[in-house]
């Protein structure tokens, strides 16, 4: 079908990016709900071990429709990678090839370095600071910065709102201090 | 639920940006399929622009491209938009419901926080959304990443109020 090959070709910012903004609006309309992901984290903690902490203390069922979404984002990436599955490697900018050459970094099949991130190297140093060290500052972060991508940088910058500049500023500090001057030390483990 | 309740719960959740705005009504739960349906299509999204991707992330940090920049760029104008003509005009919601925005508080923990999600945005090439996706994608060792990530949630949970805010 012409479709669906012309869908499965990798999609540019200027389509992408717009339709992640309309997100916004969409979910407001629906039913008064604010675009932002890692409350889904909180509300998680909040079901399964609240213990008696005062940040989970709250009617969780209440933010179900965000655990619905969160649902839908991995249909949504199961559906995009088979019937919407794009065939070749994607394409990269040759510095950052030729920098990732040098940490044994070859396989651009999939969207994620299968080199270090796979089921094996969890046990090694280096991919347990990437996925599991990541993962950990991803949850504390975005909670302690009380939003992520989406809810400050798309979500707080569409409604003007000053904290969550200062917050995407901030997110964009940590990874570039992190890619460009501790992650080569890392990949080199 | 009581009045009283409600409040209570609304105290302690505008400490945090997130999940303030709701919506008075009361629908059954299978109500919130529109939700899940709205979540594939963004999940969809999130995978063909490759915004999941953690070498798309790499070279965002080390401007190497502008892919990533015009994702984000263009998402914040076109909602900044949406946002402007939802007040202009009143929209209301499906249900008739007035929307509502609410002003986020300034912390510090959007600097302390914000760049420990940095260090992290970068380490795992994902954000919260695209660690959804990419285990939707067939990267199912990231529901280790996932799991950890709501323990870092639960360990802030526990740690907030020492922490400076």
């Amino acid at each position: 079908m012409k479709i669906v090959e012309w869908l499965s070709q990798p999609w540019p910012w200027y389509i992408a990016g717009p339709l992640i903004g309309l997100t916004v609006p969409l979910l407001l309309i629906l039913g008064n709900k604010t675009f932002g992901i890692s409350s889904s984290l909180r509300h998680l903690c909040a079901i399964c071990l609240p213990s008696s902490i005062s940040y989970f203390q709250y009617d969780w069922k209440k933010e179900l429709w965000n655990l619905f979404f969160v649902t839908g984002i991995i249909f949504g990436g199961i559906i995009a990678a088979t019937v919407l599955a794009d065939p070749n490697p994607i394409q990269l900018n040759p510095a950052l090839i030729k920098e990732l050459h040098e940490y044994g970094i070859n396989n651009y099949d999939h969207l994620i370095p299968v080199d270090v991130f796979n089921w094996q190297s969890l046990i090694t140093l280096k991919g347990f600071i990437l996925m599991v060290a990541g993962g950990f500052l991803v949850g504390f972060g975005t909670r302690y910065a009380g939003g992520c991508t989406s809810g400050h940088s798309i979500t707080g910058l569409s409604n003007l709102q000053w904290p969550s500049l200062i917050a995407t500023i901030c997110f964009m500090a940590g990874g570039f201090i992190m890619a460009n001057l501790i992650l080569p030390f890392i990949l080199k483990l | 639920m009581s009045i009283k309740e409600t409040n209570t719960d609304f105290e302690v959740r505008s400490l945090d940006a997130m999940c303030i705005n709701e919506s008075e009504l009361v629908h059954p739960w299978w109500f919130n399929f529109k939700y899940l349906f709205a979540g594939i299509i963004f999940g969809i999204i999130l995978v063909k622009a490759q915004v999941i991707s953690w070498f798309r992330i790499q070279e965002m940090f080390r401007l190497q491209s502008f892919h990533m920049y015009g994702v984000i760029g263009s998402a914040v104008l076109t909602g900044a938009i949406s946002v402007f003509i939802i007040k202009k005009f009143n929209i209301k919601t499906i249900y008739g419901e007035e929307i509502k925005f609410y002003p986020k508080q300034f912390s510090k923990g959007q600097i302390f926080g914000g760049l420990l999600f940095g260090f992290g945005w970068a380490l795992t090439g994902a954000c919260p959304g695209p660690l959804f996706a990419q285990i939707g994608t067939g990267a199912t060792v990231i529901t280790v990443s996932l799991l950890s990530a709501v323990a870092g949630t639960w360990v802030y949970g526990s740690l907030s109020t020492k922490l400076p805010h």
